[in-house]
């Protein structure tokens, strides 16, 4: 129950954002949206993905967001109404059909027997921290088992932020 | 108890969401989402009682100090005209 009105509560912000044509009001529901995400994930127990999407979601992007607004301009350009609507509403709906009928096969929610919990997952639990020496499992896969995955994703956004910052300083338009 | 807590302040949320989506000031979408972090404070918390889990108040705690940063932001930006 509680998740349905997220779901839809998101799924009405991602509309609205996208719909209404002042792109700061975009912006923040584009912050709101991630405020509700957040909350399903609580829901579903991953927390730390939920401090990310709160702060990097409803606090950072809006921010950074906002900083380009003001270096660009505020309204959307009205965009002449596209004649040719039929083929790509065709193409779209084939796609999700196919997509939809893809997460047929997949196994349930939190199914202790889907392919995912049998892979890897039992050796992590039952020997991750007298092979790593960590206690926290998850820190134990970030960290050590998955270390130059984490050290590449770290130089992702450490490039990331250097190309933010190189655009967002200095110069005013 | 926590569950019918939890139906009111969403119905809260849908109401204010109303007030975000329809806008028609800036200022109005800002209120709306401010209002919105507040209720999602307290969704988080009532959330971690009912799945038993009490230490998400910590989760609420900390969404109450970031709540406010993007509404800073977009007020600076409308006072000035920039973020510097």
């Amino acid at each position: 129950m509680i998740d349905l009105v997220m779901l839809f509560l998101l799924v009405v912000c991602a509309l609205v954002a996208i719909h209404i044509k002042d792109l700061l009001g975009s912006a923040v529901l584009l912050s709101a949206y991630s405020l509700i995400m957040a909350v399903v994930w609580t829901r579903l127990n991953a927390v730390d993905v939920a401090f990310t999407e709160a702060s990097v979601g409803a606090g950072i992007t809006t921010v950074l967001l906002i900083a380009a607004i003001s270096r660009t301009a505020r309204g959307e350009e009205l965009m002449p109404r596209a004649r040719h609507v039929l083929p790509g509403f065709v193409i779209i709906v084939v796609t999700a059909a196919v997509l939809i009928w893809g997460t047929l096969d997949m196994p349930d929610f939190a199914d202790p027997n889907a392919p995912a919990n049998l892979h890897v997952a039992p050796r992590y639990i039952e020997h991750s921290a007298e092979e790593t020496g960590v206690i926290n499992m998850v820190t134990a896969v970030l960290a050590s088992y998955r270390g130059y995955d984490t050290l590449g994703e770290t130089t992702v956004i450490f490039t990331a932020g250097l190309g933010v910052i190189l655009l967002l300083r200095g110069r005013k338009r | 108890m926590f569950s019918t807590a939890a139906v009111l302040v969403l119905i809260a949320v849908l109401i204010v969401l109303y007030r975000a989506v329809k806008g028609p000031r800036i200022y109005d979408r800002v209120l709306a989402v401010n209002v919105m972090g507040t209720k999602t404070v307290v969704l988080l918390a009532l959330i971690g009682f009912i799945y038993n889990r009490p230490h998400f108040l910590d989760i609420a705690l900390v969404y109450a100090l970031i709540n406010f940063i993007a509404t800073i932001a977009i007020l600076k930006y409308k006072e000035t005209g920039s973020l510097q």
